[in-house]
Formats: C-alpha cells, structure tokens, sequence
C-alpha cells in the first residue's frame, strides 16, 4: 500500500480525519496555525491542546510519533525560545554575562516556541493523516484559481506526482550504484572530509546521468501516451466535499473565532 | 482490398550525432502491416528498428517519405494525437515509462490525457488491468513490483486508450525469463483473443518465431520480410546480418548444407516431424 513510499510520513487509516477531502484538510490546518499565532495566554493554548488532542485521537495517531515530528526542528525552536528571553523588554529578573533576562522575555520565548511546537504538530498532522498523491491532487485544485495569473498548478502538480514516483526508485538506484563501486573499491564510510566528499561524487555523477536518462525515457512515454500539458486533462478521481468536510469546517471556524474572541475581548 | 494500419512509403530519417556526424537511421523503407497482423521487427543494434518505431506513434515526424496512421499523415501534427491513440507504445525500460506512485492511477494517465470522463476512465483501467492480469495490483506502488509485472502495467496504461494497435520496443529485454514468457503471453493474447495489431521489436528470435510476420532491419533498410518459416530458410543472409537463427532452423540450415533436403522449419515439432519423413 502506500505506507511503501518511503518519504513523507503518511499512516494510512480508515477515520473521518483520513476521510477528509484533502483541500478541506490543507485550509483548515492553515486557518488552525494563524489562529495559533493569536494565542497569547493560557485558556488559548488549553483550547488548542485539547482541540489537538481531539483530532489526534479522531485520527487513531500515536501522541508520542506526533511529538517525535517536533525533534529534528528542536534548534530552531531553541534558538526562537534564546532570542526572545534575551530580547525582551521590561525588569531584569537576572543576568548571564551581558544577557539580561527579563520576566516579559521569558514568557515571550515560551509563547514562541509553544507557538512553533503547535505549528509543527498541526502540519504533521495532515501530512500523517493524507497520502502524499491526495496532497498533490488537492493543491492542484487549490491552486487552479490562481492559473490566470500565471501560476502553473498542473505542471507543479504533475513534477510531484513524478518525485513521488521516482524517489524510490532513484534510491534504489543509488543503493545499487553505492555497491557496484564499492566493489571496484570505493569506500563511502572511512576517511576525512575531502575524501568522503571526493567518494560521494563518484555516486552523484552516475545518478545524475541516469537520472537524465530517465527523464529523457519518461517525456518520451508521456507523450505516446497523449499527455499534451494540463489542457483538457481530466482525472480518475473527481476530489468531492461531503458533509463531514463542511462539520470539520465548522468546528475549526469555531475554534478560530473562540481564539480571537480570547484574544481581543477576554 | 486489404486493410492495412501502417503504410510508409520510402521512408527516411537521418540525424547528426554529437560529432558531427550525419547518420542515417533510415534510409527507405517501405512497408505495409494488415489490421490484426502480429509483425516481428528485428536487427542489431543500431539498424533502425525504434527508429522506425517512434514514427508509427507520430513521436518522430517524417523527414522525407511517406507513414501513414489509420488513415492519417503522420506529417500533419493535427493528427499526432488522435494517431497516439490509435497505436499505443510500450518501451524498454519499464521503470521510465510509469507516471504514477499507484498502478491504477498510472494505468488512468492515458485516459485522463484525452479528457475522457471520470466514470469511463475507472471502467477502462479495470479492462486494461484485467486484460494483463494485473487487476489486484491496483493499489500497489509500482517499485514494489517485479519487472514483468511493471511491464505488464505499462502494457495496461497502453491499452487504456483502447488502441488498435500497440509498438513494442524490446519489451523484455530488460526482463528475466519469467517475465519475458508473462509480457509475451499478455501480448500474445491482446493479438488473438482482442485483435489488436502488434508490432513486436525484439533481439529474440524466439519471440520474433511467434509472430505472422518477421521484418529483418539492417542499416535503416528492410533487409528481408516474410513469414517466419521464409525468413530462417535463409539462415545464411541472417547470420550475415549478425542476428541469430532459432536452433532448429539452424539445424535445417546446416542439414540442407550437407545436401540433406528439409523444407522451412521454425519449431522444434517441425523440424521433429520434417526429419521423420
């Protein structure tokens, strides 16, 4: 199933959330971070914990590989959560050298990050609830408005349908290219710097050639096949909102307006 | 009157290499394949053959002479994709003819190119699927597939658009012996039972002994045509070509040589039943 294609994070599964039209999922999550960009206070981030948790459940997601979404970007929320708490304004609590902490940075830098770790963990949650080729399709559509002012929506659509397809095979490509020079001795793993990168082109030059080669095979296939561009082209699997998309619509709108409503009247 | 599918008439195409060089990949030729008919196309490398191959798709537009399409100017890029339709093309790599992360979704990539709607397209993937026995593979992705079975799926993407005819460029030379004999069965049963006309290019000469016809491609010419029986009665002109001869029929070669009289054989039952005589 697609749970084989070895990039993307996707856990495929049969709950309202997977069910979601994919162009349901991307705006909400869009409308979802803005609104978490608004929370400033503690009822604001309880609403949204609890509404994370909510979809996180509704998906049948494991709450620990959702959190393990937010560790390869630890730095950046690191160095988000320093420049806040040694930038803000306000009483000095206490000093490191010549960084002064203050009580408003402090709370400044949890909010940031808080506000990053939330980011993170919505867009994970779509990527991990919709197929790779379901994002592909609904950008497709979103972005068809958009043709007129010259934004190529099928052609951006089309290069990821064929990344998509391709990513395997070019890593097992690479595997393969990897053992067969090995095998005339060329060692990928020991060595300094100069020499590992000096061993590494010998992978790259080989699997880029191919991959042009590839390319070239792949135009020519397409076009037997009568692909002319994106004009006239219909597809398999018309994209369709059904009524859970606009319950879902609902209750993130909801979720929105409580937050502003939190923001700029509580 | 005979209906024929493809006609060209002295046709030829030359090309400059990288060097410099002009090349001529073919120089006049001249053939005619009936509806229906399952023609072979052989010769070494560099003889023609997908040369030849690309213009019965309109992928290659004639530079001098004649090829006509069902009945339409492969000159004339009106025609180029009603012509596409017609004659599908499957190429010698599987892995660069596949568009789509999921077979059923590469399958539909014919018919979602000429507009076709939804509901007609879903019914033509489940023919062409089912037609190359691929039909519970449907929601696999194709990497995970053996090469006879991602043969067999671009196989099916062609024959979604209904064809009525289908270009092979060396389908199973890539493959192992497995899937040679599984894209030589789904072809030869589109031919028999669908009759679809095949135009089979191949290094084999035992795929090319199936076929009603055998085309000899040698230096952008038609060297030889016939049947196959015809075609290895002249073992000699074929070795000369550098192309192999099945080993009964070279065994009748070599038999006549000595002055034993065999008449034309392809299989080894033939050859069996001619010596027994």
């Amino acid at each position: 199933m697609l749970g084989n294609i070895t990039f993307g994070q996707y856990f495929p599964g049969d709950t309202p959330v997977h069910k979601l039209d994919p162009r349901t999922k991307i705006i909400l999550t869009i409308i979802v971070i803005a609104a978490t960009f608004t929370a400033a206070d503690f009822w604001a981030y309880s609403l949204l914990t609890a509404f994370f948790v909510f979809v996180t459940a509704l998906g049948r997601l494991s709450f620990v590989r959702l959190l393990r979404s937010v560790k390869p970007l630890w730095p950046i929320i690191l160095i988000t959560f320093f420049v806040h708490v040694f930038s803000g304004q306000g009483e000095t609590l206490f000093r490191l050298f010549i960084f002064k902490i203050t009580g408003a940075g402090l709370t400044q830098g949890i909010l940031m990050s808080l506000r990053l770790v939330f980011l993170i963990l919505f867009s994970s949650l779509m990527t991990m609830t919709t197929s790779p080729l379901e994002l592909t399709d609904g950008l497709e559509r979103l972005l068809r408005p958009f043709r007129r002012i010259g934004l190529p929506a099928h052609e951006l659509a089309m290069m990821m349908t064929i990344a998509l397809r391709f990513i395997p095979t070019l890593l097992q490509e690479t595997e393969r290219i990897m053992m067969a020079q090995s095998a005339r001795g060329a060692d990928f793993k020991s060595g300094g710097l100069t020499r590992k990168a000096r061993n590494i082109l010998t992978l790259i030059v080989p699997l880029f050639l191919s991959a042009f080669r590839r390319a070239d095979e792949l135009a020519t296939a397409m076009e037997a096949r009568c692909y002319h561009g994106g004009e006239g082209r219909t597809r398999m699997h018309e994209l369709a909102l059904a009524k859970s998309d606009a319950l879902a619509a609902l209750i993130v709108v909801f979720l929105a307006a409580v937050l502003a409503f939190i923001k700029w009247c509580g | 009157m005979r209906d024929y599918i493809i006609v060209t008439e002295n046709l030829s195409y030359s090309y400059k290499t990288a060097g410099g060089a002009q090349i001529n990949a073919l120089s006049g030729v001249s053939l005619k394949i009936e509806r229906g008919e399952f023609v072979a196309i052989v010769g070494v490398n560099g003889s023609g053959k997908s040369t030849l191959a690309k213009h019965f798709n309109a992928l290659i537009p004639p530079q001098s002479g004649k090829c006509v399409v069902c009945g339409c100017d492969c000159a004339d890029s009106q025609n180029t994709l009603l012509i596409r339709q017609n004659v599908g093309m499957v190429f010698q790599n599987p892995d660069n003819q596949i568009v789509a992360a999921l077979v059923e979704e590469d399958v539909a990539f014919g018919p979602e190119n000429i507009g076709m709607p939804p509901e007609m397209i879903r019914e033509r993937v489940r023919f062409a699927l089912a037609a190359v026995g691929m039909e519970d593979y449907r929601r696999q992705a194709p990497h995970m597939l053996s090469g006879g079975q991602k043969q067999r799926v671009a196989i099916a993407g062609v024959l979604a658009l209904q064809p009525s005819c289908m270009v092979l460029d060396e389908p199973t030379a890539m493959l192992d012996p497995l899937g040679r004999r599984e894209v030589l069965s789904a072809v030869l049963e589109l031919n028999r039972q669908k009759g679809i006309t095949i135009v089979y290019i191949t290094h084999f000469m035992r795929e090319a002994a199936l076929a009603d016809r055998i085309i000899v491609m040698d230096g952008g010419r038609a060297a030889l045509a016939g049947q196959p029986k015809e075609v290895f009665y002249q073992a000699e002109k074929l070795k000369k070509l550098g192309l192999d001869v099945p080993l009964p029929a070279d065994i009748a070669w070599r038999l006549r040589q000595k002055g034993v009289s065999v008449p034309p054989v392809v299989t080894e039952e033939e050859l069996a039943v001619a010596l027994c005589r």
